[in-house]
């Protein structure tokens, strides 16, 4: 019996509608992708490694700024991890069934997308007000605070994986319970809980907005976390919105970096889940 | 003490129960802590907005939301403007991202062939990993042109004159505006729907699509009559998930909104969002108010994500309820 | 497992361990170690702050990180403390000043240049008038062929579109000098936005800094903005020239701009409170700025206060030459020296 001509119409235009809406999907991927490798892969030469980001128009690099956003990023991971899996930990683990750990893991998955800007904020009048100065440190606590939802949520779920009979024969064998977590439950979850973190820096590693008023920006070389620092976002965003034709070169070739950094971590992730899973 | 033998159980004695046990508790108080930090440093974000937002908040009453006068000289300051810019720009984003990322999901569960659905899925998440700030540059220098060239005076002369939609689309077409971060933020958005929509469907019970299959209906009609009513509250979780993502975004919608305290009609115009106005004007605000006033725009976007993503979680829970998962 | 344990504090401590010899540091650009300060502020000097801070930075080690921000900005946070200098391009009045124990001194003078993008007209091509502008920024003039543009500029090409304006987002020095001369040459304008360092623009874009501004001037088309002449300059940007009080249109130069700035009256402005906008004189620019540079009178941090006043001696004294290359006018010797007394008395 054939389908009668209006619900075959129906049904190819969904088929047509779908297929284009990937399409589009797939075509604003790659021009995205492609525009960031043609400007970016034409502006990267040796110097970007070796000088310091430049007045306008003289050239340069961008070294200082791949340094302080490393070392803020590594404050943050300091920072954020272990407060990130002991809280994973509590709402896999001891609070499994208690009020506290449901509302916290609630509120955990809402801090997860909550905007990175307000977070700025928060640090600014917390720290930056207080103490006087912008800092590295300043904004390696705000993607600090934006990377522990991050990892708690990672945390949490993968320490939920594992099952309970690995933590029964712990307790068989008499262990106290926070031998069980300690040395059975984080052997048997360490992959995932490194995947949290990985995937956690990819993130922070292109946040701006909550630098803008933390860690602000510094012209030269400086490993002093304590005072103004370069970082990556914000010299991309000065440079892509100032005029000049090497900044904005400059600015292609940071984009090029970071996105590539970040898709790399993600192949990364993925290896790594799938090796995880054999 | 006799001086019995050595017997077995001496030998295979765990620890002394009280070591084990005071260390126990002082790792459940750590992890516990760690959990309670979490929490805290929600109440603590809320709180300092609304703290430092304080004094907006006594000195204009309910005329800040409704105002659209911000004035740094006279230190009048009405949030109108960023309010409607972020809730116009979220609004274009979702309208352009529903319908796509639906579209995307019902291509990877049925249309695609098996072998391409883990390669464009995995291609569709990138579009997620994707630094906002790319997003931006990409769009003041690609996108925005691209728009300004071959879109908006399209859009601008034929439909600029007619009756209804005519003031939405006026105005020099310049490539920055009101449409241009919608579709930006729309883009951004795709992925996040897309994926949950994905799980979503492919998860829907075999024997209800097949009797449904088996009832004659077409690849549209599973969709629309067994699919989407099954995954209802998913989909709609995953809209307000995005929703919350396109109201915080910053740096995209800074390159190419324009940055102007202005009320318009028209999406071709440029204007402002409560983060691009932060992020824009923060580090120069020299007066309290000022300042008070940016913080308090901080607090009004805070609340309602924490409203949006609430009920996000909330309809995303009960589906993971209904799907048989303990989280 | 453990490896992980021990693996964090560690990075910690590296961490630690570089911002201790953070300043000693070896680094690319040269030099030898020195202090840090930081300053925040006008946009409109940074092509010459930028340029005299790496000459500097060679030359004795000392980093002023120096951040482009706005007038605005430059004030806020000096006032707040958190940077150890501000630049900004419209002075304080000396209650505010006082207010904030600040001392203010003039560094440099610039001109400030409506800028355009539109297909056809090259640099200086276009004429173009105080109330036109004006009327251009309120939204009175629409289109680039408009009749009153049309009128002074015969034989130009003008093409029927839109104009887009651009205006600063942030507040801006730039801004008050530009719409203080606004004020003074069209009643309309004086009457609604007025002048500051921000206003209530009608319509148009707003860019972030004199280089966001730029910036969309130049990738939006048939826009127009108005920027630091640095800015047009490092940029091959296409201007327009502007008419002054004395009826001539003059050509945006370190000659108009300096001709402008010789009117100014130095003496007799207290704490420098001094705009020089709608300068008199056949050969003067109409909108030359000074940019002020702002300094605690009893600094927190005395080490840093002093390098920072050793900076602006520099710049003052010895950072004519590269201020010229970029069309700044460098202030007159006997200012100079006017300005490092006030300094020495002011600043403990």
């Amino acid at each position: 019996m054939a389908i009668p001509a209006r619900r075959r119409a129906a049904d190819i235009t969904a088929f047509v509608f779908a297929t284009l809406a990937t399409a589009l999907g797939l075509i604003f991927l790659f021009w995205i992708l492609w525009m960031t490798l043609r400007q970016g892969a034409a502006a990267l030469r040796p110097s970007l490694f070796m000088q310091m980001t430049p007045p306008p128009g003289a050239s340069g690099g961008i070294l200082n700024a791949l340094y302080g956003s490393a070392m803020m990023i590594l404050v943050a991971v300091v920072i954020g991890t272990p407060i990130g899996v002991a809280a994973g930990t509590y709402l896999a683990e001891h609070g499994r069934h208690t009020r506290v750990a449901k509302v916290a893991s609630f509120i955990n998955d809402i801090l997860l997308s909550a905007p990175s800007i307000v977070i700025g904020l928060f640090v600014y009048e917390l720290v930056v007000r207080s103490a006087g100065h912008f800092s590295g440190y300043a904004g390696a606590l705000a993607l600090g605070i934006i990377l522990l939802p991050i990892i708690v949520r990672t945390t949490e779920e993968s320490l939920r994986l594992i099952p309970d009979t690995l933590r029964e024969a712990g307790f068989a064998l008499g262990l106290p319970r926070w031998r069980v977590t300690r040395q059975i439950i984080y052997k048997a979850a360490m992959s995932a809980i490194l995947t949290g973190i990985l995937l956690g820096v990819a993130r922070i590693a292109g946040e701006t907005a909550p630098l803008l008023f933390t860690a602000l920006n510094n012209q030269f070389w400086s490993a002093d976390l304590n005072a103004p620092l370069a970082n990556l976002p914000v010299v991309i965003f000065q440079y892509a919105m100032s005029p000049y034709d090497e900044w904005h070169s400059l600015a292609w070739a940071g984009a090029f970096v970071l996105t590539a950094f970040v898709l790399i971590l993600n192949i990364l992730v993925r290896l790594l889940a799938r090796k995880g899973r054999k | 003490m006799n001086a019995t033998a050595i017997t077995n159980e001496m030998i295979e004695a765990p620890a002394p129960r009280k070591s084990g046990a005071g260390a126990d508790r002082a790792f459940e108080w750590i992890t516990a802590g760690a959990a309670w930090f979490v929490l805290l440093l929600l109440a603590g974000i809320a709180l300092s907005m609304a703290w430092g937002g304080r004094l907006a908040f006594e000195t204009f009453g309910w005329r800040f939301i409704t105002s659209s006068d911000w004035d740094a000289v006279n230190g009048k300051f009405g949030a109108l403007v960023p309010i409607y810019g972020t809730l116009a720009t979220s609004a274009i984003a979702l309208i352009i991202a529903v319908p796509i990322s639906i579209g995307i999901a019902l291509f990877l569960t049925d249309i695609a062939p098996r072998w391409t659905r883990g390669p464009i899925a995995i291609a569709i998440e990138l579009l997620a990993a994707i630094p906002s700030i790319i997003y931006g540059m990409w769009g003041l220098f690609v996108f925005a042109p691209f728009m300004a060239t071959h879109v908006e005076p399209w859009l601008a002369d034929h439909l600029g004159n007619k009756a209804l939609v005519g003031p939405l689309f006026s105005g020099p077409p310049i490539g920055i505006g009101m449409l241009t971060a919608g579709i930006v933020l729309g883009i951004m958005v795709v992925p996040f729907i897309a994926a949950v929509a994905r799980e979503v469907f492919s998860a829907v019970p075999p024997p209800l699509r097949e009797s449904a299959i088996a009832l004659g209906a077409t690849r549209w009609e599973v969709l629309r009559s067994v699919t989407l009513p099954y995954t209802r509250s998913a989909v709609i979780g995953a809209i307000f998930l995005g929703l919350g993502r396109a109201l915080g975004e910053t740096m995209a919608v800074t390159f190419v909104l324009g940055n102007a305290h202005d009320l318009s009609l028209s999406l071709l115009m440029p204007s402002n969002s409560i983060a691009a106005a932060i992020a824009n004007e923060f580090t120069e605000a020299d007066t309290d108010l000022y300042r008070s006033s940016l913080i308090a725009l901080g607090f009004l976007l805070f609340v309602v994500t924490l409203i949006v993503l609430t009920i996000a979680k909330l309809l995303l829970m009960r589906v993971n309820r209904q799907m048989g998962r303990t989280s | 497992m453990n490896k992980i344990f021990l693996a964090l504090p560690a990075a910690a401590l590296l961490v630690a361990c570089g911002s201790q010899s953070g300043n000693q540091g070896g680094n690319a650009a040269g030099g030898t170690s020195g202090t840090q300060v930081t300053g925040a502020g006008s946009t409109f000097v940074y092509p010459a702050l930028s340029a005299w801070a790496t000459d500097y930075r060679n030359q004795t080690g000392t980093a002023v990180n120096y951040q482009s921000i706005g007038s605005g900005g430059g004030i806020s946070q000096v006032e707040a403390g958190t940077v150890d200098f501000g630049a900004t391009d419209q002075p304080l009045a000396s209650d505010e000043l006082a207010k904030n124990n600040l001392a203010q001194f003039p560094v440099i003078v610039g001109g400030i240049v409506a800028v355009v993008n539109v297909p056809g007209i090259d640099a200086g091509k276009l004429k173009l008038t105080g109330p036109i502008l004006a009327d251009i920024y309120q939204g009175k003039i629409k289109n680039w062929n408009d009749p009153a543009i049309v009128k002074i500029n015969p034989g130009v090409n003008l093409p029927g579109s839109a104009i887009a304006t651009v205006h600063r987002s942030d507040g801006s020095g730039t801004t008050f000098n530009f719409t203080h001369y606004l004020a003074q040459v069209s009643p309309t304008w004086k009457a609604g936005p007025g002048e500051g360092k921000t206003v209530n623009w009608v319509g148009g874009v707003g860019g972030k800094g004199n280089e966001g501004v730029a910036n969309y001037v130049k990738q939006l088309p048939n826009a127009i903005g108005y920027v630091e002449y640095a800015y047009v300059v490092q940029n091959k940007m296409s201007y327009a020239l502007l008419q002054n009080a004395a009826g001539q249109f003059v050509v945006p130069s370190a000659d108009s701009f300096a001709a402008a700035a010789s009117t100014a009256d130095w003496k007799n402005a207290k704490d420098y409170n001094l705009v020089m906008t709608n300068a008199p004189g056949a050969n003067a620019y109409p909108i030359a700025a000074t940019t002020f540079i702002l300094l605690p009178k009893a600094p927190k941090d005395k080490a840093k206060s002093d390098a920072v006043i050793a900076f602006f001696k520099y710049a003052l004294e010895k950072g004519q030459d590269q201020a010229k290359k970029l069309d700044y006018v460098p202030l007159p010797s006997d200012l100079v020296g006017q300005i490092e007394s006030y300094i020495s008395q002011n600043v403990k």
